[in-house]
């Protein structure tokens, strides 16, 4: 059982990137402006070109595919946060503090899925302005299954993050990881059919459970839910919820250990 | 008057060894030589003790360890009772600690960088607001404010503080939790003449409210006059330790400086009442438990220089890296 000082400790540690957040005016507009192109003009010009022709909207398949996708690279690319307070010496700070390691990183996962909320949010209101149907459960359902995937990726963010040692190796690798999973995880795209090697590919990528997560959840009882989604939500929950904890396990394990054992 | 009112939880009877270091060996990840080098020594409840070592002798290497933010290749260290190895947590609880570089939110005020680390102390629950916060955190948070003379810029980004006060939030946060003893890794470095002078004035106020024990790390010889021990660290090995006037004893010697206008004379008759001295050009004669006054005394020699030297501790401290 996790002590009431331990949870406190997360609260403050998560308002804390809110925060920076909510005083940095520039991030804030930008993180909110860059899923709207995806969606507004990706998915606008499938949508535009394919329709209704592959048995389902394109729009409402790359606006649930982008928030997933969002959500879960907003979290992860967030923890960078950590190797930033590494080199401007506020970790030090953090790590003296007579706290769980694990906190610590719990801590920074709630606070960068705070900060993604906003950028959900704006996705969510952005997909009813272009038409979008979105029904009450359904936006319900966004926002649950929105909180799963964004600390999924905090979680895998942790695990890369634990093996670079400064943001600018971070700010290059991260692309490097997320860029292809836009494909393999079905982002813009249905996935259903794929060569051998591109399957494989595609059931590494943690952004696939993401992605169809989400889409199981939003898509249920409706016609379209055959064409779009690939596992039901339960499957895709049994997977995404052990990897969520070893990815945060391990990445803690890790990261506290290079900042430790130089 | 002071964040610190209360006295700091003490188990140990004052006088006894707060801090005890044994054989701390530290070598980094595919270093060829040890950064820390087999030192031991011990801290008694109370003191203020002073690590000096030239730049790369070890002495962050050592803080580090024994605030627990690194681990140490081999060795053993117990922190207010608690083993380094065994009982982080419990180290981390009973030190507070100044990083050498600053280590606070400059994105956050000076008020939420005192409430974050208040709260991961476990000493105030969690509230999102300052005005939410319990009566007592407000009360020290004005207390405190009211101390460093930032009442109004407490609740400001912390962007728009000086290097002194930034260094004193510092001070002020990591006594929050009451620390029994306070690592303060070269707290002055990088700060100006008065900013220097005021942050020791603070310190010493502290000191005697608080009683903490002080490790001090610092290249400004003239702080570390003021400890109660020193030791003195080079290539990650211990060349000297013990009380500032002891170290200097051993290492120095209080000479008397004279001169004549008929140096012949001065030279012969030194010479031949049997007084060692040498010329660098004046003529310095060691006081080695003879008096300046007995020396005087018995030189005829009309004299135009008189004048005693103490070494200070910087004399001492170059003299032992010379040698070392």
């Amino acid at each position: 059982m996790i002590a009431a000082g331990e949870l406190h400790s997360i609260a403050a540690l998560a308002q804390r990137d809110l925060t920076k957040l909510l005083r940095d005016r520039a991030r804030l507009i930008t993180t909110i402006i860059f899923p709207f192109i995806f969606i507004g003009a990706l998915g606008g010009t499938l949508s535009a070109n394919f329709g209704r022709a592959p048995g389902f909207d394109f729009l409402t398949l790359t606006f649930t595919g982008v928030y997933a996708q969002t959500l879960f690279q907003s979290t992860a690319m967030g923890m960078i946060s950590l190797v930033i307070d590494r080199e401007n010496d506020f970790s030090q700070e953090l790590f003296i503090a007579p706290v769980s390691r694990y906190t610590i990183i719990a801590g920074r996962i709630l606070g960068e899925t705070l900060v993604a909320l906003p950028q959900a949010l704006a996705i969510i209101a952005f997909g009813l302005v272009i038409g979008i149907p979105i029904s009450p459960g359904q936006l319900a359902a966004l926002i649950g299954t929105g909180l799963v995937v964004a600390f999924f990726g905090g979680a895998f963010g942790v695990l890369v993050l634990a093996f670079l040692n400064n943001q600018r190796a971070a700010n290059q690798v991260f692309p490097f990881i997320f860029l292809p999973q836009f494909f393999l995880a079905g982002v813009f795209a249905p996935i259903q059919v794929l060569p051998w090697y591109l399957e494989i590919a595609s059931r590494i990528a943690p952004l696939r459970y993401a992605v169809d997560f989400v889409r199981g959840v939003f898509y249920a009882g409706s016609p379209d839910y055959q064409h779009v989604v690939l596992e039901d939500p339960a499957t895709n929950f049994a997977i995404i919820a052990p990897a969520f904890v070893i990815c945060l396990v391990v990445g803690t394990f890790f990261f506290v250990r290079s900042e430790r054992n130089r | 008057m002071l964040a610190t009112k209360t006295p700091l939880a003490v188990d140990l009877p004052l006088g006894s060894n707060t801090i005890v270091v044994t054989d701390l060996v530290k070598r980094y990840k595919g270093a060829e030589l040890n950064a820390v080098d087999g030192i031991s020594f011990s801290v008694r409840e109370g003191e203020l003790f002073a690590l000096l070592g030239p730049n790369g002798a070890g002495k962050t290497t050592t803080i580090s360890i024994l605030t627990t933010t690194l681990v140490p290749t081999s060795g053993v260290a117990l922190i207010g009772g608690h083993d380094l190895a065994r009982d982080p947590s419990g180290v981390r609880r009973a030190v507070g600690i100044i990083f050498q570089k600053p280590s606070l939110d400059l994105n956050l005020t000076a008020e939420e960088n005192v409430r974050l680390h208040a709260i991961l102390y476990g000493l105030f629950p969690y509230r999102p607001f300052f005005p939410l916060m319990p009566v007592a955190y407000r009360d020290r948070v004005r207390e405190l404010s009211a101390i460093l003379g930032i009442e109004r810029e407490m609740f400001k980004p912390m962007k728009t503080f000086s290097g002194g006060m930034k260094r004193k939030l510092e001070i002020v946060r990591s006594l929050m939790h009451r620390p029994r003893v306070l690592f303060l890794d070269e707290p002055t470095a990088g700060l100006d003449a008065p900013s220097r002078r005021a942050l020791w004035d603070y310190l010493r106020e502290v000191r005697a409210e608080t009683r903490a024990t002080v490790f001090l790390t610092t290249h400004y010889l003239d702080e570390a006059e003021d400890a109660d021990r020193i030791c003195i660290l080079d290539k990650g090995k211990i060349v000297a330790e013990g009380t500032p006037a002891g170290v200097k004893r051993d290492l120095t010697h209080e000479y008397l400086v004279v001169d004549a206008a008929d140096r012949d004379a001065l030279r012969l008759e030194l010479a031949g009442r049997g007084i060692a001295h040498r010329e660098t050009p004046l003529f310095e004669i060691p006081l080695d438990g003879v008096g300046a006054h007995a020396i005087l005394r018995s030189i005829d020699t009309p004299l135009t220089t008189v004048r005693t030297v103490a070494p200070s501790l910087e004399d001492a401290y170059i003299k032992v890296l010379a040698h070392s």
